[in-house]
């Protein structure tokens, strides 16, 4: 048999779990062996689950072991990694959890993994330095509003329907977590200025103002529909630069 | 941010024990700075952009020499090598300076995506061509030679027609690799196969082997009842492991010689205290070199 054909058969006998062994193959008996062969198929499975697990740490302890590997063993099966770095693979697993009929009964679980997708990203993202304040001070007053922003590589912003920021915050420890005291949308900035990933809740009207300064609106665009409500930008631009938000002015 | 251009100690691995450099040693290993000979470590799981990862890989580097092993090149396979991955690999290598750089004699991708496992090839012409110019192309892309290292397997293929030490042999004849002695693999395989371990080794072409790998195994059985050894690496070295380790080390001396521990990771002195068992089976071989149960020497 031709190579090719070869793996094309040994790939598709792993992908079916009640596929026959290859044909090709040999065990001790000098014919496939079902036994021998699973320990492929139980390694792929396995390997990919762990890199799953290793990913979602909280989405893992809110549904307890048996019920992630079930999920993470059905989203493994339909999404195979494009690539061997595996430290970028699984970033759609939170819409697949939003689809998963079986977590339908928790409902904040996606918004969860979303965050910890984040946290991944961010952990990996590239080094920069961030801007500080002192810099921001040297600026013309007059020309505040016409600043732009380059924001760091190690930057998340998200809009979660839950407090899943107050529940992901809350399993950080070994301890018994608490429920969230309230129980509301959150928005959260993730950020790695330096060594550490950072997340916080960031306050009303927080997200609309960083994620148009992210996308390239000047301050003064930015700030203009808090200015309209009578809210003062000031101390959510503070809060991006000392979050280590933000590289670079433009 | 990290100094790119922090002092290092040599690249060149000593022929002494290393480790593989689990993250949640690495805390203790920069407080403690433990007599280690080298840290190996995968290479996929350093391929981020930035980060803990490469801050904490320049801190080990600064102290110990590190060998790259790379895990999901897919070597073994008919389909071409991914070109990123390759760009990736040879950028660590330039980064971190890598004593040694090995990869598997195996597979990993397929038109269904990245398998995270080392798959088994078939042995014939048409393989040996192919994974013969994957490794030039490898060794091109990195600018060094490279080691390929010998697989655990669970089965065998019905149209092999080179036995597996000939085809490592052949392998460093044409493309100038060297070769990963991985005993352990040799034991899982000897057993799975039903072949003596010391006949493989004493067919396996031992001057090419720049690096040993011991690892642990764990053990089932297949469907006709016989003994199925899973190549696990979660738990400690076997002592039938260790002695293979002292005949390939009474026969061709100490070399770089790796502890892999990557699954039920135990804490740092465990691991520490097994790398320091690796060197006390090598230094008792060395002392008795030449006696070892099969003779050419190199």
């Amino acid at each position: 048999m031709p190579f090719d054909a070869t793996l094309e058969a040994f790939v598709e006998a792993l992908a079916d779990p009640w596929a026959p062994p290859p044909a090709e193959t040999r065990g001790r008996e000098g014919r496939p062996d079902a036994r021998r062969f699973a320990v492929y198929r139980n390694n792929v499975a396995v390997g990919l689950i762990a890199s799953v697990e290793m990913r979602y740490p909280v989405t893992r302890r809110l549904v307890g072991d048996d019920f992630f590997r079930g999920l993470a063993r059905a989203y493994v099966a339909g999404n195979k990694p494009r690539s061997p770095v595996l430290i970028h693979w699984g970033a759609d697993f939170p819409a697949f959890i939003g689809a998963f009929e079986p977590a339908r009964e928790i409902p904040y679980l996606a918004d969860v993994a979303r965050l910890e997708n984040a946290w991944v990203e961010v952990y990996h993202a590239a080094e920069a330095t961030p801007l500080g304040l002192a810099e921001l001070a040297t600026v013309d007053p007059e020309r505040l509003g016409e600043l732009r922003f380059v924001f760091h590589p190690a930057v998340r912003l998200l809009r979660l329907a839950h407090p899943a920021a107050s529940i992901w915050a809350a399993h950080q420890g070994a301890s018994e977590p608490r429920s969230p005291d309230h129980w509301r949308p959150e928005d959260a900035l993730i950020a790695r200025p330096h060594a550490d990933v950072d997340v916080r809740i960031l306050p009303p009207r927080g997200y609309q103002f960083a994620a148009a300064l992210l996308s390239g609106a000047s301050l003064a665009e930015a700030a203009a529909p808090l200015a309209a409500e009578g809210v003062d930008p000031g101390p959510h631009l503070v809060g991006l630069i000392e979050a280590g938000a933000v590289t670079n002015i433009r | 941010m990290p100094s790119p251009n922090r002092p290092r100690v040599a690249a060149l691995l000593s022929n002494r024990a290393g480790v593989g450099l689990k993250p949640e040693h690495i805390d203790a290993i920069l407080a403690e700075r433990p007599d280690v000979g080298f840290f190996e470590i995968h290479a996929e799981n350093y391929m981020g952009d930035g980060g803990p990862p490469h801050r904490r890989l320049e801190s080990i580097r600064s102290l110990y020499p590190v060998s790259l092993h790379g895990v999901g090149l897919s070597i073994g396979s008919p389909r071409p090598l991914d070109k990123a991955h390759l760009a990736r690999l040879a950028a660590l290598a330039k980064r971190y300076e890598p004593g040694l750089f090995s990869e598997h004699l195996a597979w990993s991708s397929h038109d269904l995506g990245f398998l995270d496992d080392l798959l088994p090839l078939p042995y014939t012409e048409e393989t040996l061509a192919c994974v013969c110019a994957h490794i030039e192309e490898t060794q091109e892309a990195l600018g060094r030679r490279m080691l390929l290292e010998n697989p655990s397997t669970y089965v065998l293929f019905a149209e092999s027609t080179i036995p597996e030490t000939e085809f490592l042999a052949e392998i460093a004849r044409r493309t100038g690799c060297g070769l990963l002695l991985d005993v352990n693999n040799v034991e899982v395989s000897a057993t799975n196969h039903g072949f003596d371990p010391l006949a493989y080794l004493e067919a396996f072409p031992l001057e090419h082997v720049g690096e040993i790998h011991l690892a642990g195994y764990a053990e089932a059985e297949d469907e006709a009842g016989h003994r199925l050894l899973i190549d696990a690496h979660d738990s400690p070295v076997r002592p039938g492991v260790w002695a293979l380790y002292e005949e390939v080390i009474s026969c061709i001396g100490m070399q770089p010689t790796l502890v892999e521990w990557d699954n039920d990771v135990p804490e740092w002195p465990v691991l520490h205290a097994e790398a320091r068992r690796a060197e006390r089976h090598a230094a008792q071989a060395a002392a008795v070199a030449g006696t070892g149960a099969f003779g050419h020497a190199v």
